[in-house]
Formats: C-alpha cells, sequence, structure tokens
C-alpha cells in the first residue's frame, strides 16, 4: 500500500485542518492558547524552582532551559493522549468508510507538530533573550525532533489500539504521564541526580531527547548520554526507540483490522 | 481476474465473535486471567461466492440481519474478512451513510470540502464543483451556518449533493433511500437513472423490490449468511417477497413452500388505449392487467386489486367477488378500468389472488407503480387524497 498516496494526503491535510478549526472555534485567542498553554506552565514553574527551590543554580540559562524542557514534554504529551483517543473518537470514519487506520492517529500528531514549530520558535527566542548564542549545532535540533516525532507517534499508536480494548488505558496513562514528567529532567537538571543513577535515567528516550536538544540549542554544559556512559551503552535510547517502534507498527497493523467491529 | 470483472468474492466467511461478557477494563482482564472466557460465535457470512462484472447495476437485497450490510462492508474494506477474500479491480466509493466525517460545528461550506476530500477531492478540485453541489442541495442561503443548525433533511441534502459528484470505478450504496422524504427520493432515482446510462458499476443494498427491478441487471438475494438465489432481478425480487410472505402471514407458508408455482401473478399497467404507460394525468383512466397460468379455476376465488399511495395511504381496494361477472376465471386474465380521480403523487398497486376471503394463495406486494402529474391540465387538484364527485349549489 502506498502510505502518502494522494487521496491520503488529501485526507490527512482535511482532518488536521478540520482539528485546527473546530479546536480553536469561539475562543477569542483561538490558537494564541496553544502558545500560551505551555508559557503559563513555564511561567509557573519558573517562579516555583527559580526563586523557591532555586534549581537554577549552576544551569546556564536555566529559563530557555526549562522552557524548551516543557516545550517536548507538551509534544509528547499532546500527541499520545490525542492519539491514544483517535480512533474511539473517529470510530464514525473507521465504521464506515475505509480510510487507511493510521491516518486519524497520525492527523493528532501533525497538529502537536505544527504546534511544537510554533513554540520552539518562541524558545529560540527566549533562548537568544536570554543571552544564547546561536550556533551551528542548532541545526542538530531537527534530527532530534524527528526522533521525538517518531517515539511519541509509536507510542500514540499503541495507546490508540490498546485503548479500543480497554477503556481505562486513558486513567493509566494520566498517570503515566504525571510520573514521566518529573521522572525526566524537566525540571531539574541532571547533575542533581547522584551521578552512579545518571546512566539509568537515559534508559527514558525522552531524557536522552529532551537533554540532546539541550545540549544543541541551549548549553553544551549540559549532561547528556553519551559523555555520561561510554558510546556503546549510549545508543541504548535510540535502540528503545526502534524497537517500539517496529512493536507499534506491527501491533497497529494488526489490531486495525477490526477496529471497525471493536469500536 | 478476468478484465471485464469489477469484484470477484470467492468463498468468503465472516464470523463475529460475541464474548458472552466484554471485557473493557484492565480490572476484569486481571481478574478473568486463567477463565475460560465463553465466547459465542456468530457466522454473519457462510461461504459466499459470486461476481460483479463491470458495468452491472448490482442489487442486493434480504431481511434484517441476512448479512448484506457486512457483506457491503467487507467489500467496502471496513471489515475484514474471517476467511476467503474480496478481490476487486478498479478504485471504490463507498457510501455505507451519507455525510460520513460531517462536523457539527463547522459550517456547510467546510462540510462540503471535508466531505469532498474523504471522497478524494482535493481543496482544487472541490471548489471547481462547489456551486453545482450548492445548487443542487437548494442550500444556497444556509451554506455559511454551522451544522448543527440544519434539519436532518437538510444534512441529507448536502449530503447527497456532494455523494453524486463521487466518480469510482466502483460505487456502493447501503439504504440511501430509506433516508429522506419523497422529494429526495425523486432525486435518488434520477441519479441512478443516470448511472445506469452510463453502465456505471454500482452495487446497491436495498429493501425497495420496485428499484431493484428498475435499475438493477443482476441481483442476489441473502438469507442467514447464504446465497438464496442470484442473477435476474425479478425473480430474486419475486423470492425476497416469498420470504416475506411468509414472515407476514404464516397462514400461507404452506402453499408457498409446495413449489415455486405458486407464483403466478402477473401485472401491467396501460391507459385506455392498452399503450404502456406509468404517468397520468388526475381524471385519467387507468387499465391494469393481472394474468396468471397453471392455476386450477376452482382454487382461485377471487383477484384483489389495492392502490396505495407511496406515502403509505391505502386508496382503494377493489375485488372481483364484489362487481364481476361469472366465468373469467378460465381465462386466466382480466383487466379492471379505473377513473383516476386521485390526487398529485407516486402509487402504487398490491395485487392479491385469494382462493377463499381472507386466505391469499399469491400476491404481488409491491406491484407496478404510476405517477399522477396534473400539473399542466386543468384538472388540478392539490389537497387530499381523492377527488370525490361533486357539485356546488345555492341554498334555495
Amino acid at each position: 500500500m502506498n502510505y502518502l498516496s494522494r487521496r491520503n494526503r488529501i485526507i490527512l491535510r482535511e482532518m488536521v485542518t478540520t482539528d485546527f478549526k473546530v479546536r480553536y472555534q469561539g475562543s477569542a485567542l483561538g490558537y494564541l492558547w496553544s502558545l500560551l498553554r505551555p508559557l503559563l506552565l513555564f511561567a509557573v514553574l519558573y517562579v516555583v524552582f527559580v526563586y523557591i527551590f532555586k534549581l537554577n543554580k549552576g544551569v546556564p540559562h536555566y529559563g530557555a532551559y526549562l522552557l524548551l524542557g516543557i516545550v517536548l514534554w507538551t509534544f509528547f504529551m499532546e500527541t499520545t493522549v490525542i492519539g491514544m483517543s483517535s480512533v474511539v473518537s473517529k470510530g464514525d470514519l473507521i465504521r464506515k468508510i475505509s480510510i487507511p487506520r493510521y491516518l486519524v492517529v497520525v492527523s493528532g500528531s501533525i497538529s502537536a507538530l505544527i504546534n511544537l514549530g510554533f513554540n520552539l520558535l518562541v524558545v529560540l527566542f527566549f533562548a537568544i533573550v536570554n543571552g544564547v548564542e546561536p550556533s551551528i549545532s542548532w541545526i542538530l535540533i531537527i534530527p532530534i525532533i524527528i526522533e521525538l516525532f517518531i517515539f511519541s507517534l509509536a507510542v500514540a499508536f499503541i495507546l490508540s489500539a490498546f485503548y479500543v480494548k480497554f477503556r481505562d488505558v486513558v486513567f493509566i496513562w494520566e498517570v503515566a504521564i504525571q510520573v514521566g514528567f518529573y521522572a525526566t529532567p524537566i525540571l531539574y537538571s541532571l547533575s542533581l541526580v547522584p551521578v552512579q543513577y545518571r546512566a539509568w535515567v537515559f534508559l527514558n528516550p525522552l531524557a536522552q531527547i529532551i537533554q540532546d536538544a539541550r545540549y544543541s540549542l541551549i548549553t553544551n554544559q549540559t549532561i547528556v548520554s553519551w559523555n555520561t556512559t561510554k558510546f556503546r551503552y549510549a545508543v541504548i535510547p535510540i535502540i528503545i526507540v526502534f524497537i517500539v517502534s517496529v512493536f507499534s507498527l506491527i501491533y497497529f497493523r494488526k489490531q486495525s483490522k477490526n477496529f471497525a467491529e471493536n469500536i | 481476474m478476468d478484465n471485464h470483472v469489477a469484484i470477484s468474492v470467492i468463498n468468503l466467511h465472516k464470523e463475529f465473535v460475541l464474548p458472552q461478557h466484554k471485557i473493557t477494563t484492565i480490572k476484569q482482564a486481571f481478574v478473568n486471567i486463567g477463565k475460560k472466557n465463553a465466547k459465542s460465535k456468530q457466522n454473519v457470512l457462510n461461504g459466499i461466492n459470486f461476481q460483479i462484472n463491470k458495468g452491472d447495476f448490482f442489487g442486493i437485497v434480504g431481511k434484517n440481519g441476512s448479512g448484506k450490510s457486512t457483506l457491503l462492508k467487507i467489500l467496502a474494506g471496513v471489515y475484514s474478512a474471517t476467511s476467503g477474500g474480496v478481490e476487486r479491480n478498479g478504485e471504490l466509493t463507498p457510501f455505507i451513510e451519507l455525510g460520513v466525517g460531517f462536523n457539527p460545528e463547522l459550517s456547510g461550506r467546510d462540510n462540503v470540502f471535508l466531505n469532498a476530500a474523504l471522497l478524494g477531492f482535493s481543496r482544487s478540485e472541490t471548489a471547481l464543483l462547489y456551486d453545482e453541489i450548492v445548487e443542487f442541495s437548494e442550500l444556497k442561503d444556509s451554506m455559511d451556518k454551522k451544522l448543527k443548525n440544519y434539519s436532518s433533511g437538510m444534512q441529507v441534502r448536502l449530503a447527497f449533493a456532494i455523494a453524486v459528484k463521487a466518480k469510482n470505478d466502483i460505487l456502493i450504496f447501503d439504504e440511501v433511500l430509506a433516508v429522506g422524504d419523497e422529494a429526495f427520493q425523486a432525486k435518488c432515482l434520477d441519479v441512478f437513472e443516470k448511472y445506469k446510462a452510463a453502465k456505471q458499476t454500482v452495487v446497491l443494498v436495498t429493501h425497495s423490490m420496485e428499484t431493484v427491478r428498475r435499475f438493477c441487471n443482476k441481483a442476489m438475494l441473502l438469507d442467514k449468511g447464504e446465497i438464496l438465489e442470484i442473477g435476474d432481478p425479478t425473480k430474486v425480487s419475486r423470492k425476497y417477497s416469498k420470504l416475506n410472505d411468509i414472515e407476514i402471514d404464516k397462514m400461507i407458508k404452506d402453499e408457498l413452500d409446495a413449489s415455486d408455482s405458486a407464483r403466478f401473478l402477473e401485472a401491467e399497467i396501460t391507459d385506455k388505449n392498452n399503450n404502456k404507460c406509468h404517468k397520468f394525468s388526475s381524471g385519467d383512466t387507468i387499465r391494469i392487467n393481472v394474468s396468471w397460468k397453471g392455476l386450477d379455476p376452482l382454487m382461485l376465488e377471487s383477484i384483489g386489486i389495492n392502490i396505495f399511495k407511496r406515502t403509505g395511504e391505502h386508496i382503494t381496494g377493489l375485488n372481483t367477488r364484489d362487481s364481476f361477472k361469472e366465468g373469467w376465471k378460465e381465462k386466466e386474465r382480466l383487466s379492471l378500468d379505473v377513473d383516476l380521480e386521485i390526487t398529485d403523487g407516486r402509487y402504487y398497486l398490491l395485487i392479491e389472488a385469494f382462493q377463499e376471503p381472507g386466505k391469499v394463495i399469491d400476491a404481488i406486494y409491491e406491484g407496478p407503480d404510476f405517477d399522477i402529474d396534473s400539473r399542466d391540465t386543468e384538472h388540478i387538484k392539490w389537497s387530499g387524497l381523492v377527488d370525490l364527485p361533486h357539485k356546488w349549489s345555492d341554498i334555495e
């Protein structure tokens, strides 16, 4: 099957624009909310962790550092949460026309990806204001975003297929997102984690992704997987992303045959 | 697969697994670990084989629960087959329902583009068709309103206006005629007429035997997941009527089961000059010719002819026993002239043969139909059902 056939592209485009139109309909600020949400969260966390917990010590450009983490995490959260319910919420389409099932999951992630693009512009602006020097290493953000996109989409595929069968995935994932937010170095610098545990943090691909992004965009003092442990261990997060992706495709393909009956 | 074949269905099986107790939460899944969840399997299609050729107008009929909608969904690629398969020459557009993907929060205009995209039209292609779609739907003034403010009739009209633009090798319709009012149904039939003339390959699921006989060149009767009859639409629609007769009237079951020759009535309608005619003005005379074959005159007590309006009203019921001379039974045909003092609309005939009063031995439940259209005559009458003989006078 041709995954990006003309017909599929037309449908994908229309689903994404519909999502946008419907989501911001009737709200005065409209699309601005997509930018404001991470910024407001950032403002609160910044105040709490800079002025109360003083986590910013020893982290250059902590503001931009924190904001970048939040923006990347927000993308992961949006893609997985929206993706998870996408198959069920678009059940009407799935039961009545033969659109490829993966399209409904992908359409949610495209919206999130567009948000991420705008959010990253804000981050860059903020970083420059914060005194970060533009550098050639900024280009590295592109493969990092690709990795993030693939991983988030893979998780969304698994969750969406699972959700068709077990509706309590929603609640479990809500908790998992909460735990993940604190288990991933978003608020804090990895330098606060005892040295012997640092390598383990990178078993979480999001930790590797966020730290790499910070390294390329904000400061090369960021602790990343490949300066924490030997190189052959440092590829483990990428292998995990690969395994999860392959599994998600196989699982989703197998399950999607029966979506129309099971929704 | 031969090049002239559009769809080939080979030994198609479909079973639905219905757990007695559907597990939808993880707690239930844990609790049920190790226990065998009693599952009942329901066979919806039991090894079906048939072919649809290019250019066929193929009708699928059957009672509710016969598996026809499941079959359609498998053809459309919505369900997957349990075993066996479907081979296709060419692309297919299914209309399991009109207006799939309509979003109530968007304007009529946006929904046109959304729905058209699902049918494979890009934005620029839809923009070219947009004016025609709006005109066909007769909703010009409502296109900027949100869809949730449309009446259901308006939604159907809009959806249908988009659907008729769909161009593909094979089109599939499921009970499209069941929705909408009479004007909408007339439009639908016009579109089918065009498809038929253009040799478009169409697969149609319907309950209307009239539609099957009028459009289909091939039809199939499904019952309990098996093909009961396939081929000639008239034969298929008869068998279907027979199947339903059994449902309707257990009394006549024995006669019907006895042999296929229990089906013997034929009917056609003409004007008073014996020309085939399906369109009359109010006040015209219609001639209804009924014939039958191979029936012992002793078995036949009377023939009844009923006129129904399409909207369901029973206009009149006329029976030979009330007013016909003796000796007609042996001739194996009779005709009835009726003055159509009835108002404009579409009508159909229901013809029954009785063995004794109240005992039907054969019937044509959806007989020939005709239109009354007096718009071009002076004889126009708009309200009510019938034009009763009447006279106005002064009070003396």
